[in-house]
């Protein structure tokens, strides 16, 4: 027969101090683990998200990142325009989109800093193919003159980066006239400009970029490997969403670190759950020596206080997941190792987060919890009733 | 029976409790340790005497950008310049792109580097073979034993950024004071795949007459090309590495609120087990007033108590960590040149005693103020 639940909860609640601290301990470092998960929940998102299946970007051969040297020929973009698959706008023009990447410097707010924002040069055609990014102030910058729209999140982390501000690139000013919103994108990171007015500035001849969109994801995948294959056009073509899936390594040194953190974390809080667990049975020798005269068995007992440990545990999970709640959406940003800019990302308490956090501290109950419930299953009864 | 003797006595007497609390004590001050470490290798590292000598001049926008060949002339022109030397970062790929096969490729002038690197040891016959041979490549003593690399082996780099694959031959393995993780070549080579370059440098390295000149000559560069089509940006060498670090992001306030979570939960892990023991005790309180301990010598012998398993469990932690450091170290990648210093350990020992003594304190404080009639009553 089973001890009824109701008993542990009962106990716990007993020794209110003792729980609670114990808890605290655990929902510590489960607060810590969610904030490592989440801050790669996020970063996955903001890469993970960007990219439509039908966009074929378009690098130069050998290299893997935007920001290489040398790039797409204005010849080659010519060819491209007239490749089968080609998906075209409303009026009848080839949706292909060549574009530059520069990497200007800016400092963070609150002082923090410097740090490499990307900017992208593109132009109107660019920003149709980019359905899910839209203008929530201002406006776009007009073809042909000298002028920038920053994403939210810039506005939000760099000094001087509000409507009305300017942005020296080259040989220029280059006003903010909008603020564009990325919807949780990798464009949250970047700027974007004219790019006629940049060639112009930079005599730039070759494009660092060309984003073509297929008809269906057949064509796009046949633009690819007609990329790849041809010679002439020394091209090497990515499905937009993989370029951005292989940026999610820029995470590593965050992940490495995170777990290292929680693993060493974990231990300690095991050792400390085991603590309070042996205290627990050693106040209830006698007790538990009664139940077991009563009639429940080894196993019931060995149950009855691994629950506990884990109703402990799921204590302070829920506790570590409340801390953390008030900084889900927090943004924050890091270095992105494939373009060496800041990638600006939130914290996502995803449902995968959540559940992980708690499975999470339920080992950290299990680890915790074995070894004195084994312990009060195995007491002798005679010498405990006796204490 | 000594005061130490009656603090050890106790502190062993559940021996199995003490042992836990030492264990997630000692995992807790494991952690910390580690975090200081991480936070001194990038925040605290007092540069070397070379390397406080040294500037390093890049495009004032991005390091992206190129600067001009010339500029290197016009930079040793300057007063209290000793050296200058040009170098590209290559960024190419080693084998695959595992990061535990990566590191740092340089473009440079194998006349000159050593000059503005005199740290490197490199054997006269090694350097002279490498300024011989325009596909030669001086390697980091570091990555050699890694990799297992010896003179005169062949080294083939993917370009990832740059249109030219290198295949390059080891002509030298020099040792730095510190790992560099890093291998140089002639900047010729990528010139000759890749003729745009030519002409163009990544950044120069600068070598000041004395680590004072630094801040002058500083200045004096980015005077010298304030007007220029394409301005500089001059600092030294240690602060162009912060800048690195500062690009990952909020890393001091990632490190700090983690400290602090460990702390705290320290504090509590060693209050909850002084607070277990010391009610077990409230009897033996009684007695030992009996006796005619006064209130502060039984608070002394509780805190005592704690501050010792505080200490024990820190001395396993910070000696773990230093251990596990340094296997981490040896693995390369981004943990090289870490290393816990006797200061880091000391400082997580004082740590462990603060929060030993803040933690035991409360409760101790509650059992030594016990009424003597009181605790001789109590059940515990």
């Amino acid at each position: 027969m089973a001890i009824p639940l109701s008993y542990n909860v009962r106990n716990l609640r007993l020794r209110k101090s003792l729980t609670a601290m114990t808890a605290l301990g655990i929902a510590l470092t489960v607060a810590t683990a969610v904030f490592i998960m989440a801050l790669l929940a996020g970063l996955g998102r903001a890469f993970g998200s960007t990219g439509d299946p039908l966009n074929v970007l378009m690098l130069r051969k050998g290299s893997d990142s935007e920001l290489a040297a040398g790039g797409v020929s204005r010849d080659a973009m010519q060819v491209l325009k007239d490749l089968p698959g080609v998906a075209k706008n409303s009026k009848g023009e080839p949706l292909v989109s060549g574009e530059d990447i520069l990497v200007v410097v800016m400092p963070r707010k609150g002082g923090t800093g410097e740090t490499n924002v990307t900017t992208r040069f593109l132009t109107p055609l660019g920003i149709e193919m980019r359905p899910k990014i839209h203008l929530i102030a201002g406006r776009w910058f007009t073809p042909g003159q000298r002028e920038v729209v920053v994403s939210s999140s810039i506005n939000k982390r760099f000094e001087h980066a509000n409507l009305g501000d300017t942005v020296h690139i080259g040989k220029g000013d280059w006003p903010i006239v909008g603020i564009f919103d990325a919807s949780g994108t990798a464009h949250a990171s970047e700027i974007w400009g004219d790019i006629n007015q940049l060639v112009t500035d930079f005599e730039r001849t070759v494009y660092s970029s060309v984003l073509v969109r297929a008809t269906d994801p057949v064509a796009a995948l046949a633009l690819k490997n007609r990329a790849n294959d041809d010679q002439r056009l020394e091209l090497n073509g990515l499905l937009e969403p993989d370029y951005y899936a292989s940026q999610t390594k820029s995470g590593a040194p965050i992940k490495v670190v995170g777990w290292i953190v929680a693993f060493i974390m974990a231990v300690g809080s095991c050792f400390a759950a085991a603590n309070t667990m042996y205290a627990a049975v050693a106040y209830r020798g006698r007790e538990i020596a009664t139940l077991r005269v009563i009639g429940f068995s080894r196993p019931s007992i060995l149950t009855s206080f691994m629950l506990e440990s884990l109703l402990l545990s799921l204590l302070g999970a829920t506790l570590g997941i409340l801390l953390m709640l008030p900084f889900n959406g927090m943004t924050t940003g890091t270095q992105n190792q494939v373009t060496f800019s800041e990638v600006v990302f939130s914290l996502q308490m995803t449902p995968v987060v959540v559940v992980s956090a708690i499975v999470f501290a339920l080992i950290m109950g299990v680890l915790g919890g074995f070894a004195p419930a084994w312990h009060a299953a195995r007491q002798d009864i005679l010498s405990a009733l006796r204490d | 029976m000594t005061l130490t003797r009656f603090v050890s006595k106790n502190a062993f007497r559940n021996k199995r409790r003490s042992i836990l609390t030492i264990l997630s004590i000692g995992g807790s001050l494991l952690l910390l340790t580690f975090l200081i470490t991480i936070w001194r290798s990038f925040y605290d590292s007092k540069p070397s005497e070379e390397s406080a000598q040294r500037l390093i001049v890049r495009h004032k926008v991005s390091l992206v950008f190129n600067l001009p060949s010339y500029y290197r002339q016009k930079i040793h022109a300057l007063p209290h310049v000793k050296e200058v030397v040009n170098q590209q970062w290559f960024g190419g790929q080693y084998m695959d792109d595992k990061p535990e096969h990566y590191f740092a490729q340089f473009g440079t002038d194998p006349q000159e580097l050593l000059k503005v690197y005199p740290e490197f040891k490199l054997p006269a016959d090694q350097l002279e073979a490498w300024q011989h041979d325009r596909a030669g490549a001086i390697v980091d003593v570091g990555l050699a034993n890694k990799f297992h690399w010896k003179v005169g082996d062949r080294l083939n780099i993917t370009g990832k950024i740059f249109p030219v694959n290198l295949e390059l031959t080891i002509r030298g393995i020099f040792t730095p004071p510190d790992p560099t993780q890093s291998i140089y070549f002639n900047k010729d080579y990528i010139n000759e795949g890749f003729p745009r370059l030519k002409g163009w440098e990544g950044f120069f390295g600068v070598l000041a007459d004395s680590p004072d000149a630094v801040p002058r000559v500083a200045e004096a560069v980015d005077e010298e090309f304030r007007n220029a089509d394409r301005p500089t940006k001059t600092e030294s060498e240690h602060a162009f590495q912060l800048g690195f670090i500062g690009m990952l992001g909020n890393i001091k306030a990632f490190i700090m609120s983690i400290c602090l979570a460990v702390v705290f939960t320290i504090l509590l892990v060693s209050a909850n087990t002084m607070a277990m023991s010391i009610r077990e005790r409230t009897r033996e309180v009684a007695v030992l007033k009996t006796l005619g301990f006064t209130r502060n010598s039984i608070l002394g012998l509780f805190v005592g108590e704690a501050v010792s398993l505080a200490l024990v469990g820190g001395l396993i932690g910070s000696l773990l960590c230093y251990f596990v450091v340094k296997a981490m170290a040896s693995q390369g990648g981004m943990f090289t040149g870490m290393e816990v210093t006797p200061i880091t350990i000391a400082a997580a020992l004082v740590i462990a005693v603060v929060v030993g003594f803040a933690s035991s304190f409360v409760p101790s404080y509650h059992a030594a103020k016990v009424n003597i009639v009181d605790g001789l009553r109590h059940i515990g």
